[in-house]
């Protein structure tokens, strides 16, 4: 197997393995699953990485499963394609819009510590139209390590929610790469809740004029979590556009981690970069690494990136309590509030709903 | 009824009320003046529960209710309510969901049915009308974006709606036009009634001409120095604060 990265590797310097190194890992055996979210939707169920048959209710248009060859040198998707086994291929022909369908991932590393390493691969034809809602969870000590392959062919547009919710045992290590074609639109938001330490790997390649993305995210980690955020927005063609939120919430001695970098190529003239990223750490132990990278070759573009770390000010929470809102309810109003705009370009109401649930369930296990 | 009585309070180790005296009966409306740096703020401050003030001495009680030992949610529910010199911008968070959810704060904690979505749309509506606001002021994220006058008109909405029995207005006539003091002092004037008293903290008497206290009292170096009716704010802003701390 292709060793893991580690802390040299400039892309790995915040992001330590080792402890998932340590880990040797066994057979997947079968496993009892819990009732598993459907939010009426098609689904396509993916146990221990295995696809499942009885729990889906497979939408039309969705593959069997082909090996395919790993053509980077990314070491997390070099491992998924000498591991992968399974996975889901959904391609959507020429202007057919196939509405929301949903993925779920539950694993279990109860009995022993099971690796998974789905590859799941997605193809939207000319002016397709698809929403995917993403689901990752499960219990006990295992490795998640998906790579989902994107491609998103002309005028084509593609919704793309994630509600990372794994077990606190788990590793999360997901690779997600978009191919965009001209006037194509890929839209991501991702709420990363669970897993002990996981990563959120992006590449969202822009090919052909008037491509746009989306790639929004929010991380609320408590306790020991590690998560990081990583991403790279390639404009090689004129006239694209690009809009990054990505909001952390860390609370105790959790840490928090984003690289956003943005290439713009020569040839991607009238560019329209945006990248904001923000840390709101509710405890002096919490930590936030943060890392901007602009790489721009063409002399025609609009760039702008803004990134902070703070804690809740202590000001607006006065003034709530002020007006009779106790201490708790006001923190929370503010936390709500910070992480709005991240949320603001999910318009799916499913999804929508799906991510505020999980942001009260957050806020209560507090 | 308010009651000050030998009140002290420091912030870090500087003393800035150093024994203030201070009654406010029900149905009154009491104006603090005094130069910049006499414990004006402080004095709002430490009565609504601000952190970072320390209580050095004396006591503040309101219906005799010991107030000074009370979270500043509490002090909203006995019915106090600051208003703002500077009002605090909250991104991300709508108006009408911030007072709504202060509205049935405070109606839980006094033991009240709270109100639905649409009960609390209506009120807030003919409050706004009442106090000759536009209806957009309900849509908009709590004071961002708002001018000052509009800030202002933003605490007066909160406190007609939030219905306290003692106001202390900080300094709210900063910063306002001379429409804007009117429709502050209308909204302010509109709450009068026996069970309602106000404390009028401000440097200018100009905003006294609109909403006429009953008592005024001078506030220099952290203590009421002179106490007066109405006329004593004419003879402030005649002749100034100087000399009033030897009287």
């Amino acid at each position: 197997m292709t060793a893991l990265p580690s802390r040299k590797l400039e892309a790995w310097r915040y992001t330590d393995l080792r402890s998932l190194a340590a880990i040797s890992f066994a057979e997947a055996a079968p496993v009892a699953v819990p009732e598993l979210p459907d939010l009426g939707l098609p689904r396509i169920v993916f146990i221990n990485g295995a696809f499942d048959p009885v729990r889906s209710t497979p939408p039309d248009f969705l593959e069997k499963f082909s090996r395919v060859a790993e053509a980077s040198d990314l070491p997390l998707a070099l491992i998924n394609a000498e591991q992968a086994q399974d996975g889901m291929t959904f391609s959507l022909p020429e202007g057919v819009d196939a509405g929301a369908i949903l993925l779920v991932s539950y694993a279990s590393g109860v009995a022993a510590p099971v690796a998974l390493h789905p590859r799941h691969r997605i193809t939207l034809g000319l002016g397709a139209k698809l929403t995917l809602i993403e689901i990752a969870m499960g219990e006990g000590v295992y490795w998640h390590n998906p790579v989902i392959d994107i491609a998103l062919h002309a005028s084509s547009a593609l919704s793309h929610y994630r509600l990372q919710n794994e077990g606190q045992d788990a590793f999360h290590l997901a690779t997600i790469r978009a191919k965009i074609a001209a006037g194509a639109a890929y839209e991501s938001f991702s709420l990363v809740i669970g897993a002990r330490l996981s990563r959120a790997e992006f590449h969202a390649t822009l090919l052909g004029p008037k491509a746009s993305t989306h790639l929004n995210a929010a991380q609320l980690l408590r306790g020991h979590q590690h998560g990081d955020f990583t991403s790279v927005v390639a404009h090689d063609a004129p006239h694209c556009g690009s809009r990054q939120t990505v909001k952390s919430v860390l609370d105790g001695p959790a840490r928090g981690v984003f690289q956003g970098r943005i290439e713009v190529a020569r040839a991607a003239q009238k560019t329209d970069g945006y990248q904001m990223n923000q840390a709101l750490l509710l405890s002096p132990d919490a930590e936030m690494d943060i890392k901007p990278e602009l790489e721009i070759f063409a002399d025609d573009v609009k760039c702008s990136h803004g990134a902070t770390i703070g804690a809740l000010d202590p000001e607006q929470i006065f003034y709530l309590r002020s007006r009779g809102i106790p201490e708790d309810q006001a923190r929370a109003m503010l936390i709500r509030a910070f992480l709005t705009e991240a949320l603001e370009p999910v318009t799916d109401a499913a999804a929508r709903e799906m991510f505020e649930a999980a942001i009260e369930a957050w806020w209560v296990g507090q | 009824m308010l009651e000050i009585k030998n009140l002290s309070a420091s912030i870090g180790d500087k003393e800035i009320l150093r024994g203030v005296d201070l009654t406010v009966p029900d149905g009154e409306i009491h104006a603090i003046m005094g130069p910049n740096g006499a414990g004006k703020s402080t004095l709002s401050y430490v009565l609504s529960g601000r952190e970072g003030y320390e209580v050095t001495g004396g006591s503040a009680t309101y219906n005799g209710e010991n107030i000074l030992a009370l979270t500043p949610e509490a002090r909203a529910a006995a019915g106090i309510f600051l208003a703002f010199q500077y009002p605090v911008e909250l991104p991300g968070v709508g108006n009408a969901n911030f007072i709504r959810t202060a509205l049935n704060a405070v109606k839980r904690a006094r033991g009240e049915a709270e109100l639905d979505a649409v009960a609390f749309l209506k009120l807030a509506r003919a409050e706004l009308k009442n106090l000759s606001m536009p209806d957009d002021m309900l849509k908009r994220n709590v004071n961002v974006g708002f001018s000052g006058g509009e800030k202002k008109r933003n605490e007066v909405l909160q406190m007609a709606l939030l219905r306290p029995g003692l106001a202390i207005l900080d300094e709210t006539d900063s910063g306002l036009d001379i429409d804007a003091l009117k429709i502050v002092s209308d909204g302010v004037n509109a709450l009068r009634s026996p069970k309602f008293s106000a404390l009028v903290i401000t440097h200018y008497q100009r905003l006294l001409d609109h909403i006429v206290p009953d008592r005024v009292h001078v506030l220099s170096a952290g203590r009421i120095v002179r106490s007066g009716g109405p006329e004593l704010a004419l003879e402030l802003e005649a002749h100034g604060y100087v000399g009033q701390e030897a009287a």
